[in-house]
C-alpha cells in the first residue's frame, strides 16, 4: 500500500484586492471559448466601479441580452457609461467593432484621399473584416487607446473567442509581421517597380512562389494587394511599432492577466498552456478563475452514503419518501461532480503550484442583467472563507473531504 | 450509384457545429459511430487542429492520414482524419499543378502560411475542399465512405466556413480557387449534406443555434437536426418539482425521513440537502422551459443525456445508440 499522495493546496486568488489596488490599470481576461470570459470581465468591471474605480470594460462578442443590459445597443465603437446607481465609481462599456477600429487607424495615418482609396480596395475590405487575427490585433489597438486616455483608471479587456487563448498574444504580432513583411513587398515588387530587379535578388524559389500565388489566387488579387501596399506605404512600419508598443504594455507593472476556465479537461489544459506562456513572456498573472463549479451545500455526507441512504429511504416508504430519496440522489450526484471538478483543479495545481485560484459556482440560470453580474461579482470578490459551508472559495470541496 | 437526373442524392455528409462548450466533438464522434453500424464505412473529419478526436478515442495524435479509430457493429468502421491546412494546400498544388516538389520548397519558405494568410478564405476552401473530396471519392464505382461526419468550427463561424464561394468572391472572381469553391458549394448545398447544430438547454447556446439556423438558411445551406446535448433528468419526483422550485423545501421537511433511515448526522446535513434540491429543481425547470424554444426552431430534435463520468468509448457508443434511433425514426428530412 502506498501512502495517499498529498496535493499542494492552491493559493487563494484575491480579486477584491486586485480591483481595489489603484496601481492595477489593466486586467486582461483570457481563456478558451465558452468558459464565461465576457461575463467574468463584465462582473469584475461592475465590482470595480462599486469599489470606486473609473473603469471601462472592452467586450468582444457579448451575448445579446448581456449587451443590452450594459446599454450596448449602439455599435459606435465608443465606450458608453452604464447606469450603476449607488456605485462610488463609474462603469463604461464598449463592444469592439474591428472594421471600424481598423478604419480609424488608417484614417489617423493618411490623408483623406488616400484613406478613401484604401477603404475602396477589395483586399483591404477582406483584410479588415475577415483576416484571421484582425480581431485580436484590433482588440490590442483599442486597449492601447483606452489605456492612453486619462478618462479611466482601469481598463478590463475580454479577449476574442478564438480556438486558442494564445491567439490573443500571437495574432497581433503575426499580423503586423505580415503587413510590414518583406514577403508582401517582394511579392508586389514587380508591379511597383515595373521591373524584376528585386526578384532577381531573392532567386528562383521566390519566382516560383510568386508564380504559384498568382496561379492559385489569380492575378487580380495580386493587383489588389499591390494597390493596397502602395496606398498604405506611409503606414508600413507603423503597424509593427503599434503592435509592439501595446504588447509591451501587457508586460508593464499595472497589468494583470486573469485566466478563466471551466472545470473541464479541455479548458484547464488550455489555461495551463496560457499560464506557461505568460510566465515565459514575463507577463503578470493574477490567477485562475474556475468558473461554473458545483460545490455541494454540505460535504458531511459522501456520495456513496447518500446513495445508500436514498435506497433505505425509498424502501422504508411513507409520506414524502420519494422526495427525500430524490434529494439524497441530488446530493450524491453533486458530490460526484464536485469530486471530479476538484480532481481537475488539483491536477492543474500540481502542475502550477504557484498559481492563485478562485472558484465561481454555476448560477442556476444565465447571467444577463446587472443584478446577475453583481451576484457573480460577489462570488468573484468575496472573502476566501465566507461560504458558510466550510469550503474555501479556492476549492470545490474542502481538502479533508477529498478521501479517495 | 449515380443519382438519376432530378433525383435527390441521399444524405451522406454530416456537418456538426455548436457553440463552444456544447460538446460538438463528442456528438460528431457519436454520430460517426452510429452511422458506421451494420458494416458501414464512415470518415470522421477534424477541422480545427485540436486533436479532440484523438483524445476522445484515446489514440495518439492523428496525422494527416485516414486512420481507423473504432469498429462498429457488423464490421463497420470509423476512420478519422485531422485536416492539416498546410498539407491540404500541398495536396491541392499537386493535384492541380503537379507541383509536389515545389510544394516542399514552398513549405520551407513559410510560403504556405503566407498564402493561407493572404487570402482569408483560402484556408476554408482547402478544408471544405478536402471534405468534398472525401464525400465524392469513389473506388470501383462505389463511394469509399458511406458517410462523412465533420467536427466543424463553432456556430459563430459556421456559415462563413461553409459559404466558401461568398468568402472568396471578393478576392478571386475567377481562376482555379473560384472553380474549386464552386464545386465545393455544389456538394454543400445539395441534399447530400446536412448541418447539425449541437446545443445545451441554456439561453446563449439556444440563441446562437437560432441565429446560426437563420444564417445557414439565408446562405442556402441545408440545416439538419438540432441535437440537445447533456440533457438532465430531474432526480426529484415530478409532483414536488414546482414546490421545490419556489424554495418551499427546508431541512425540516427532510429530517424525519433521514433520521428514520438512520442517516448519520441527519440534522447537520438536512438543510444542505434541501438547498441542493431547490437548486436542482430550479435548474431543471429553467432548462425545461428552453425545450419549447428548441422545438420552435422547427427542426428534428434529439436529446443526448449528460454523462456523469468523463466521456470514454463506452459512453460514445451509448450516445451513438440514441442517435441511431433518431436517424431511423425522424430525420430523413
Amino acid at each position: 500500500m502506498t501512502a495517499p499522495r498529498r496535493h499542494a493546496l492552491a493559493p487563494a486568488l484575491d480579486l477584491a484586492a486586485l480591483v481595489a489596488d489603484r496601481d492595477t490599470r489593466i486586467i486582461v481576461c483570457c481563456g478558451s471559448g465558452g468558459v464565461g470570459k465576457t461575463t467574468t470581465s463584465a462582473a469584475l468591471a461592475l465590482a470595480a466601479a462599486e469599489a470606486g474605480r473609473q473603469v471601462v470594460v472592452l467586450t468582444i462578442d457579448p451575448a445579446r441580452r448581456l449587451a443590452q443590459s450594459l446599454g450596448l445597443v449602439e455599435l459606435d465603437n465608443e465606450p458608453r457609461v452604464v447606469e450603476t446607481p449607488g456605485a462610488p465609481g463609474e462603469l463604461s462599456a464598449m463592444m469592439l467593432d474591428m472594421k471600424r477600429t481598423f478604419d480609424d487607424v488608417v484614417s489617423a495615418h493618411s490623408t483623406p484621399e488616400r484613406a478613401e482609396q484604401i477603404f475602396a480596395n477589395p483586399f483591404y475590405q477582406a483584410l479588415s473584416s475577415s483576416f484571421a487575427g484582425t480581431q485580436e490585433y484590433m482588440a490590442m489597438e483599442k486597449l492601447g487607446q483606452l489605456r492612453a486616455s486619462e478618462r479611466w483608471d482601469l481598463v478590463i479587456v475580454d479577449t476574442p473567442p478564438s480556438r486558442s487563448a494564445l491567439d490573443f498574444l500571437d495574432a497581433p504580432n503575426r499580423m503586423s509581421r505580415f503587413l510590414d513583411g518583406t514577403m508582401i513587398r517582394l511579392l508586389t515588387a514587380p508591379a511597383r517597380a515595373g521591373g524584376r530587379a528585386g526578384v532577381r535578388l531573392v532567386g528562383a524559389g521566390f519566382m516560383l512562389f510568386s508564380r504559384i500565388i498568382s496561379k492559385v489566387l489569380g492575378g487580380q488579387l495580386l493587383n489588389d494587394i499591390s494597390a493596397f501596399v502602395s496606398a498604405l506605404d506611409t503606414m508600413f512600419g507603423g503597424f509593427r511599432e503599434r503592435a509592439t508598443a501595446t504588447y509591451e504594455l501587457l508586460r508593464q507593472p499595472g497589468t494583470s492577466f486573469v485566466v478563466v476556465a471551466a472545470p473541464e479537461p479541455d479548458a484547464l489544459r488550455e489555461a495551463s498552456y496560457f499560464v506557461d506562456r505568460l510566465s515565459s513572456e514575463g507577463m503578470p498573472l493574477a490567477g485562475l478563475v474556475i468558473n461554473r463549479t458545483h460545490p455541494p451545500a454540505t460535504t458531511a455526507l459522501s456520495a456513496t452514503r447518500a446513495e445508500a441512504a436514498a435506497e433505505a429511504v425509498a424502501e422504508t416508504g411513507g409520506k414524502g419518501a420519494k422526495l427525500v430519496a430524490g434529494a439524497l440522489r441530488v446530493h450524491a450526484e453533486r458530490m460526484t461532480v464536485a469530486t471530479r471538478e476538484q480532481r481537475l483543479a488539483d491536477r492543474f495545481t500540481s502542475a502550477h503550484p504557484e498559481v492563485r485560484v478562485r472558484t465561481v459556482p454555476a448560477a442556476a440560470g444565465d447571467v444577463h442583467d446587472l443584478d446577475g453580474l453583481r451576484v457573480m461579482g460577489e462570488a468573484l470578490l468575496a472573502h476566501e472563507d465566507d461560504t458558510g459551508t466550510g469550503t474555501p472559495r479556492s476549492r470545490v470541496l474542502p481538502a479533508r473531504a477529498q478521501a479517495v | 450509384m449515380t443519382a438519376a437526373p432530378g433525383e435527390q442524392p441521399p444524405l451522406r455528409c454530416h456537418i456538426v457545429t455548436g457553440k463552444g462548450g456544447t460538446g460538438k466533438t463528442t456528438v460528431a464522434a457519436a454520430l460517426a459511430l452510429s452511422l458506421a453500424a451494420d458494416g458501414r464505412h464512415v470518415l470522421l473529419v477534424e477541422t480545427e487542429g485540436r486533436q479532440g478526436i484523438a483524445q476522445l478515442f484515446d489514440t495518439p495524435p492523428l496525422p494527416y492520414e485516414e486512420r481507423r479509430v473504432a469498429v462498429a457493429r457488423g464490421g463497420g468502421e470509423v476512420k478519422a482524419l485531422a485536416i492539416d491546412v498546410e498539407a491540404a494546400f500541398l495536396e491541392y498544388l499537386e493535384m492541380f499543378y503537379s507541383l509536389k516538389r515545389a510544394g516542399r520548397a514552398l513549405r520551407k519558405m513559410g510560403a504556405v502560411d503566407f498564402a493561407t494568410a493572404i487570402a482569408p478564405g483560402l484556408r476554408d476552401v482547402l478544408l471544405t475542399g478536402k471534405i468534398k473530396e472525401a464525400v465524392t471519392r469513389r473506388r470501383e464505382g462505389r463511394f469509399v465512405y458511406d458517410a462523412v461526419v465533420v467536427d466543424a468550427p463553432p456556430t459563430g463561424r459556421i456559415t462563413r466556413f461553409l459559404n466558401v464561394t461568398g468568402e472568396v468572391a471578393g478576392l478571386a472572381r475567377s481562376g482555379p480557387i473560384k472553380t474549386q469553391s464552386d464545386g465545393v458549394m455544389a456538394v454543400l448545398r445539395s441534399s447530400a449534406t446536412a448541418v447539425h447544430l449541437v446545443t445545451l438547454l441554456e439561453d446563449m447556446p439556444v440563441q446562437e443555434t437560432a441565429d446560426a439556423i437563420a444564417d445557414l438558411t439565408a446562405a442556402g445551406l441545408p440545416v439538419g437536426s438540432v441535437i440537445v446535448n447533456m440533457a438532465t433528468e430531474p432526480l426529484l419526483p415530478a409532483a414536488s418539482l414546482s414546490r421545490t422550485t419556489e424554495g418551499r423545501l427546508t431541512g425540516a421537511d427532510l429530517l424525519p425521513a433521514l433520521t428514520a433511515a438512520g442517516v448519520h448526522g441527519a440534522a447537520e446535513v438536512a438543510d444542505g440537502l434541501a438547498a441542493e434540491a431547490v437548486e436542482h429543481a430550479q435548474r431543471w425547470v429553467a432548462q425545461d422551459a428552453l425545450r419549447g424554444d428548441v422545438e420552435a426552431l422547427g427542426r428534428p430534435v434529439v436529446e443526448l443525456p449528460l454523462s456523469s463520468s468523463p466521456i470514454d468509448l463506452g459512453c460514445l457508443f451509448e450516445l451513438a445508440d440514441r442517435l441511431e434511433d433518431h436517424l431511423q425514426t425522424g430525420v430523413a428530412a
